[in-house]
């Protein structure tokens, strides 16, 4: 009976501890794609339009999001170092909104010091990428504007700084 | 030794009892109001009294899939979303059987159930479920091949 409740307890503790260390960074389920990303032109947050294919030669990390998500918010400022880090190397990261409405967008990119472009995303554009059906999932894109990767929940910053730069180096 | 045993049934209480209530902090839902998704699926699929399903998260991904027969009533998180789901089942009976669900984002992170839950709760309700989403809607149901429509 005692090793019963010994072994209940130790995994819960087991779980809770490993729920907990990783914060709210799931394990990222990648799918590594070689089909060319949908393109697609969305308003920006500060007005004006991006197309996506307007960013062929860069390096490209498509982030779908919202501000109401926590895994999102949490990776934000992942993104922001890594633009700063890379974006003079040819790295761009596009924030897709898929949030409801502008306003609270706008707020939580000057909250968060944003310094990549954000649109506001639409259905149309989650079915294209396969369907948006959880947040967040990011893409990566390389060069000739194919998806490299998918990356479904927030991954360890390392995981798209490895890829990042791999995408980087071809040319 | 014998001091260690005499110890042991405290020990083993004390790590009981943070396991128990870690288990239980981590979900939004108490486990009690729960629904898993293969569950419903067989409720849906039989000739029981189906639940009526309010999607209470993000509208973006209701319009991209959602359960066939379900209505969208959220954001749960805002008070509008909430004020939303109360017009709509402010009528009904409050035996009714209703099933909530979201699947924005990975369960221990979802800010939509619990606001949507307590919500009907306080008005209430006392045959509510909340679906079980682990990781996300797409995920969970979808990549299940459980039935699925898009749209309004």
């Amino acid at each position: 009976m005692i090793i019963v409740l010994i072994a209940a307890a130790a995994v819960g503790v087991g779980v809770y501890s490993y729920r907990h260390s990783q914060g709210s960074r799931t394990d990222s389920a990648v799918a590594k794609q070689h089909r060319p990303a949908p393109d697609f032109n969305l308003p920006l947050i500060d007005g004006g339009q991006l197309r996506l294919s307007s960013y062929r030669g860069k390096v490209v990390l498509l982030d779908f999001w919202a501000t109401w998500c926590v895994p999102c918010r949490e990776e934000t400022p992942h993104f922001v170092a890594l633009q700063q880090k890379y974006g003079g190397e040819g790295l761009q990261i596009i924030g897709v909104s898929m949030d409801d409405s502008t306003d609270p967008v706008r707020t939580f990119y000057q909250q968060f010091h944003i310094n990549y472009p954000v649109v506001m995303g639409t259905a149309d554009v989650g079915s294209a990428y396969g369907g948006v059906l959880g947040l967040p999932i990011a893409f990566l894109i390389d060069r000739e504007g194919r998806i490299y990767a998918k990356h479904i929940g927030a991954p360890d910053a390392a995981v798209f700084d490895k890829d990042i730069t791999a995408l980087l180096q071809t040319r | 030794m014998k001091t260690a045993m005499r110890f042991t049934p405290l020990i083993l209480f004390t790590v009981c009892l943070i396991s128990t209530q870690a288990i239980a902090q981590w979900s939004p839902v108490a486990p009690g109001r729960l629904i898993n998704p293969e569950d419903l699926v067989k409720i849906l699929q039989s000739s029981k009294e189906k639940p009526l399903m309010f999607q209470v998260g993000s509208h973006m991904l209701f319009l991209q899939a959602h359960i066939p027969g379900s209505e969208y009533a959220g954001p749960a998180v805002n008070e509008s979303g909430l004020q939303q789901l109360r017009k709509r089942v402010e009528s009904l009976p409050r035996n009714k059987f209703i099933v909530l669900y979201c699947g924005c984002c990975p369960w221990n992170h979802c800010p939509n159930v619990k606001p949507a839950d307590d919500a009907l709760h306080a008005m209430g309700f006392t045959n509510v479920k909340v679906l079980y989403v682990a990781d996300n809607f797409g995920a969970n149901w979808v990549d299940k091949g459980y039935p699925t429509t898009k749209g309004d």
